[in-house]
This record gives structure tokens, sequence and C-alpha cells, in this order.
């Protein structure tokens, strides 16, 4: 379960997460929509702890991400996170972009390593470009590579921040068909995303931000359906 | 086309002045590249603040130029602390020290072009900083140094021309001799210049197959 209690988060000046409250069950999957600056990509960032908060706390299976005993390295083994940018390990192919955190980390065995690897890589649809580098494999394939590498940690949480957003339009429905796969496994996991259409189908709430706040979250019948605040209408209309 | 009056022996100098150079360029690249990366990586990570001291030090190696550096070191380390050390270890103090201004720098630049997301990606992985380095960071991060790193290292060679200020007997210091004696500089000139880039041309052909070999695409 993660737990966000009243988390604030400035930037300098800039109060970007404006006392967040919010919890996402076991198997849940939560899609977050708004705005470009509402702070979804932020919050993201708090819960696996790579940005400290000012204020409030977050618990992971009860454990505060930002208490100062809190190991991260550990707690990071399980929470994958996926960014819009695919961030592949250049200098590595792509069997060992997905065994290095679990060599180094895990302490697995490379026969262990490997074989876990392969066996998420054919999961993602790239059984095929094992030996290959990353660069020569296309949007999509990477970001399908990012997720692989990171459910290798076998996480109990998974967070996408707009995987499909730095894609072109031809490569989205792979990587959205991989998100599916996952929640359809009951991987709990929290989307960011634009695909309203996606976020329709799999979630199981929506959360819409607004200028750092949380302005609403509901099933997605709900939320689509009978938007409460005005924003929401706005940003919906604006979308489609 | 060459008379000359040089005998074997003459040239055996010759074979051991290249051995010289090659001996203090090895060992001074050695030294300065391991100082060069720790100070490179403690420049990068500690920010330009911190980093004041560290930095200062290694602008004097680099803007001082090496004559000087090698022969106040040397008056330094025999007349003031009336230690009795060989002009061969303190020409590879001052060469190390010198490599490793440079190699800090080239050290620094390079984990700057890595890209932070990159990094970022391997963090959230549960990599701890020093893995992150050791297994993303400076892969990455030599690519882009090597071209630098063996200019770098072919250049350390070359300067070490000047260690004959200490009284070390490498090639340039050893043709000079020659060129005395027989008076045929030309000649001479032109065999130093062979040696030269005969020790020279594996280095230059090792970083070009490093390079190919590192092209991951
Ligand atoms: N590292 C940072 N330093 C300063 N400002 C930041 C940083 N990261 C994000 N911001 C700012 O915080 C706000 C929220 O950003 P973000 O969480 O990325 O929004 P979203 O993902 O919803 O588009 C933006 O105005 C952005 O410019
Ligand atoms: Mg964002």
């Amino acid at each position: 379960m993660i737990e966000i209690e009243k988390v604030r988060k400035s930037f300098g000046p800039l109060e970007v997460l404006k006392g967040i409250d919010l919890t996402v069950a076991k198997g849940e999957v939560l899609t977050v929509i708004g705005g470009s600056g509402s702070g979804k990509s932020t919050l993201l960032t708090c819960i696996n702890g790579l940005e400290p908060i000012d204020s409030g706390r977050i618990l992971v299976d009860g454990v505060e991400v930002h208490a100062k005993s809190t190991n991260l390295n550990k707690l990071r083994q399980k929470i994958g996170i996926v960014f819009q940018q695919w961030n592949a390990f250049p200098h590595l192919t792509v069997l060992e972009n997905v065994m290095l955190a679990p060599r180094k980390v895990l302490g697995r065995s490379k026969a262990e390593a490997e074989a876990e690897a392969e066996k998420q890589l054919k999961h993602v649809g790239l059984g095929d470009k094992l030996s290959v580098y990353p660069a020569r494999l296309s949007g999509g394939q990477q970001q399908r590579m990012a997720i692989a590498r990171a459910l290798a940690m076998g996480p109990s949480y998974m967070l996408f921040d707009e995987v499909t957003s730095a894609l072109d339009p031809m490569l989205v429905g792979e990587v959205l068909d991989t998100l599916r796969l996952l929640a359809s496994e009951g991987m709990t996991m929290i989307c960011v995303t634009h695909e309203m259409k996606f976020a329709r189908e799999v979630s199981d709430r929506v959360a819409f931000f607004h200028q750092g706040i949380m302005a609403e979250i509901a099933p997605p019948e709900e939320l689509f359906g009978a938007p409460k605040t005005a924003e929401l209408e706005k940003f919906l209309a604006a979308t489609h | 086309m060459f008379e000359t009056a040089m005998t074997a022996k003459d040239f055996w100098m010759l074979v051991q002045g290249a051995g010289m150079t090659l001996l203090v360029t090895a060992i001074s690249v050695a030294i300065g590249t391991v100082v060069g990366v720790i100070c490179g990586i403690f420049r990068f990570q500690a920010g330009p603040w911190w980093a004041i001291p560290v930095t200062f030090v290694l602008d004097v190696c680099r803007s001082v130029p090496l004559l000087i550096q090698l022969s106040l070191a040397f008056a330094f380390v025999t007349a003031v602390l009336k230690l009795r050390i060989s002009g061969f270890s303190v020409a590879c103090g001052v060469l190390s020290l010198y490599t490793a201004a440079y190699c800090s720098e080239i050290v620094r630049g390079a984990l700057e072009s890595v890209p932070p997301n990159t990094r970022r990606a391997g963090r959230s992985l549960g990599m701890t900083w020093l893995q992150d380095m050791r297994y993303i960071a400076l892969p990455l991060a030599s690519r882009v140094a090597l071209p630098s790193w063996i200019g770098l290292s072919l250049g350390v060679m070359k300067d070490s021309a000047l260690i004959y200020v200490v009284n070390v007997s490498e090639l340039m210091k050893s043709t000079k001799d020659l060129i005395t004696r027989l008076q045929e500089p030309l000649f001479l000139l032109l065999l130093c210049g062979v040696f030269y880039f005969v020790i020279s041309f594996p280095v230059a052909r090792f970083g070009s197959y490093l390079e190919k070999r590192w092209s991951n695409d």
C-alpha cells in the first residue's frame, strides 16, 4: 500500500505539491491526469525518494520513504519507475540493461539474472532483441525495455510517468498494450498519462491534478462522466 | 643519402633514451590518470564551490610551464627539503601531477556529458551512488573522454622531452648529446622523430581500436 499524507513540496519559491492526500491499495491501478506543470511527475519522484519533500509523509508498505533511517536503495527495489524518456543504458545490450540491477543490487548470479531478464524481455515482446544495443531499437521498443528492466527487480509497485508521450503515435499502442498486460496481471500501478482512452479502460480510479492540488479522484466512469470541478471540465474539453 | 659516423653503441643510447621516455610517460600517465579520475569525480560531485582548493592546485599545474615546474620542484626537494631524490622521481612526480590536472578536467567534463536522466534511471533501480558511478556514469564518461585522454597521453610523451632539466636522459636528451658529439643534427633529429613516432603510434592505434569497440550501435 502506498499512503501519501499531506505532502507538500516546493522548488525554490514555487510550490509544486500543495498538500496531497492519496492512498493506493495493493492491486489498484491509478491513473493520474492533469495539465503540464501540475506536479504529477514530482509526486512520482517523491514516492520513490528521488526527490525530498518539505512536509507530510509517504509510506510504502508502512515504511516512511523520507525518514532518515530508511534505506532508499532497498526501498526502491520495491518501486519500479519508468520515465517519459526511456533512459536506456546505451553501453549495454538489451539483455545487459535488464540484468545489471538484479546482479549488482540484488546480488543474483549471472545465470539467474539472465534467465529472469530473458523472461521479462519476452514478456514485453522483446525476446528477439536480447543481444542488440539500445541504439538499434525504436522508441517503443526502448520504452518496453525500460519496463522490463524495472520489472526484473520484482517490484511490488510500478510508477509510469507519461511513458508514451515521447513516442511516435504509431508506437504508442505497443507500450500501452504492455501496461494493460501488467494491469491485468494485478500489478499495483500509478500511471501518469495523457491517453484518456487508456485511463478510462484500465483504471480503478483516476486522479486529476491541477496546480499542485489533487482536484478530483474517482472511478473513471464517474470522473469522466460527471466532472465536479470547472478545471476538470475545461481540461477534458481541451484533450478531446 | 646519409653518411653517418653513428655507431651501434650510439644507436643503443637512443633506444635507451626512448625506453626512458616511454617509462616516464607510462608511470606519469598511470599515476596521473588515477589521481585525475579521483579529482575529476570529486570536482564533479562536490560542485564548483567545494572543489575550489583542488581546482586551484590543478590550475597551477596546468598554467605554469612544465620546464619551470620541473626546475622548481627539483630545487625544492633537493635544496630546501634536503631529500636525496633522483631526477627521475622528481620528473615522474611533476609529470604525474601535470597529467592529473588535465585528466581531472577531461573526467569532469565527460561526467557532465552523461545525461542526468540516465543516472536517475540507475538510481531508481536501487543502485547506490557508487554502483551508478561504476556501472553507468564512468563507462559512459570514458567513451567521451577517450579521445582527449589519448591526446593527453601523447602530449605527455612529447612534453617529457623537458625532463632533461632534472638530468634524466630520455630520448631528446640522448639525441642532443649525440648531436653535440657527432655534429649530424639533421640525421639525428630525423631519427629521433622516427623514435617518437614508433612509440606513439601503438597508443594512437589502441585508442582508435577502443573507440571502435565502444561504439555500441
Ligand atoms: N528539479 C526541478 N527544479 C525546479 N523546478 C522543477 C523541478 N522539477 C519540476 N519543477 C517544476 O515543478 C512544476 C511541476 O513539475 P512536474 O511535476 O514535472 O509537472 P507535471 O509532471 O505535472 O507536468 C513545474 O512548474 C516544473 O517547472
Ligand atoms: Mg511530467
